[in-house]
């Protein structure tokens, strides 16, 4: 099968009917970064050089668990912020920490880009460049979804779409 | 006319995907992109027995679907698969249809054991 490993930046774009404040809330504070997703809380210093982290969720921890392997840490991604402009741009670094393959290849770059269309309607556009990190690129294009590693950005993004629409995410 | 009807809007957005879906040039420029993102229009041409207009075009729509994301990269636009639209589609009607089939069977299951106990 023919897979995406090979491409240094992915591009995701999705429109929803939300508000570009809203749509910033959901990436950026915890209470609504638990509700859809990998469900884990994210953690924010928005300035330039605050730290980024995002937590495993206990369904997480205890999916994996089951899955056999080693323990999941508390902490599955980490970063910095580059640069803060809410509720229009935020540009931060990216590491998985919860495998060591994707661990090994270091820090990545993500930029989050929201516009309002018409009103009422939020354009989010997610940029990763992902120079030097196939397997972590492999993994956010869902090309490990049948090993039960979730479908990437295109699934978090549905579902954050999908959150704000509806009020309930993939999980309800 | 503005339509501003959240349901007629997102009618319109799965028109626009199933639409750009259903030509076999845009599927072959989609697959292209599923093998290697970030391509320049010279290098998407290459490809097809087209005319660089006739290309364009058909990048025209499927940007119009949001199934591909362009950027600008010095001077060089390139352009990017965003499986996104493709993503909300399967959630929403193809997933729907295999839980039914899926379900059906389960009801069958249940019908026939039902008739075993008797």
């Amino acid at each position: 099968m023919t897979t995406k490993t090979d491409l240094a930046t992915q591009v995701y774009r999705v429109y929803i009917k939300a508000s570009p404040e809203a749509v910033w809330d959901a990436i950026t504070k915890p209470e609504w970064s638990e509700r859809y997703g990998y469900g884990g809380r994210v953690e924010y210093d928005l300035r330039p050089g605050g730290t980024y982290r995002a937590f495993a969720s206990e369904d997480m921890k205890q999916a994996r668990a089951q899955m056999g392997g080693a323990p999941t840490p508390d902490v599955i991604v980490d970063g910095e912020v580059v640069e803060s402009d809410p509720p229009r741009r935020l540009v931060q670094t990216w590491r998985m920490l919860m495998d060591v393959g994707p661990m090994a290849e270091g820090f990545t770059r993500l930029t989050y880009e929201i516009v309002e269309t018409i009103p009422g309607v939020s354009k989010l556009t997610l940029t990763h460049e992902l120079e030097g990190a196939p397997r972590l690129a492999l993994f956010l294009a869902g090309g490990m979804e049948t090993e039960g590693a979730g479908g990437g950005w295109s699934e978090v993004l549905s579902d954050l779409k999908t959150l704000l629409e509806t009020g309930d995410s993939f999980r309800g | 006319m503005t339509d501003w009807s959240p349901i007629l809007r997102n009618v319109t957005d799965d028109d626009r995907v199933f639409k750009a879906l259903a030509d076999p040039t845009r599927r072959f420029l989609l697959d292209r992109l599923f093998e290697r993102d970030g391509r320049t229009l010279t290098e998407l041409e290459s490809d097809l027995e087209m005319t660089r207009f006739g290309v364009m075009k058909h990048l025209r729509v499927l940007e119009d679907a949001n199934l591909v994301v362009t950027r600008r990269s010095g001077r060089e636009k390139l352009h990017f698969l965003n499986p996104v639209p493709i993503r909300l589609v399967h959630d929403r009607w193809i997933d729907k249809y295999r839980e039914r089939q899926v379900s059906a069977l389960a009801d069958l299951k249940h019908e026939l054991e039902k008739e075993d106990s008797a």
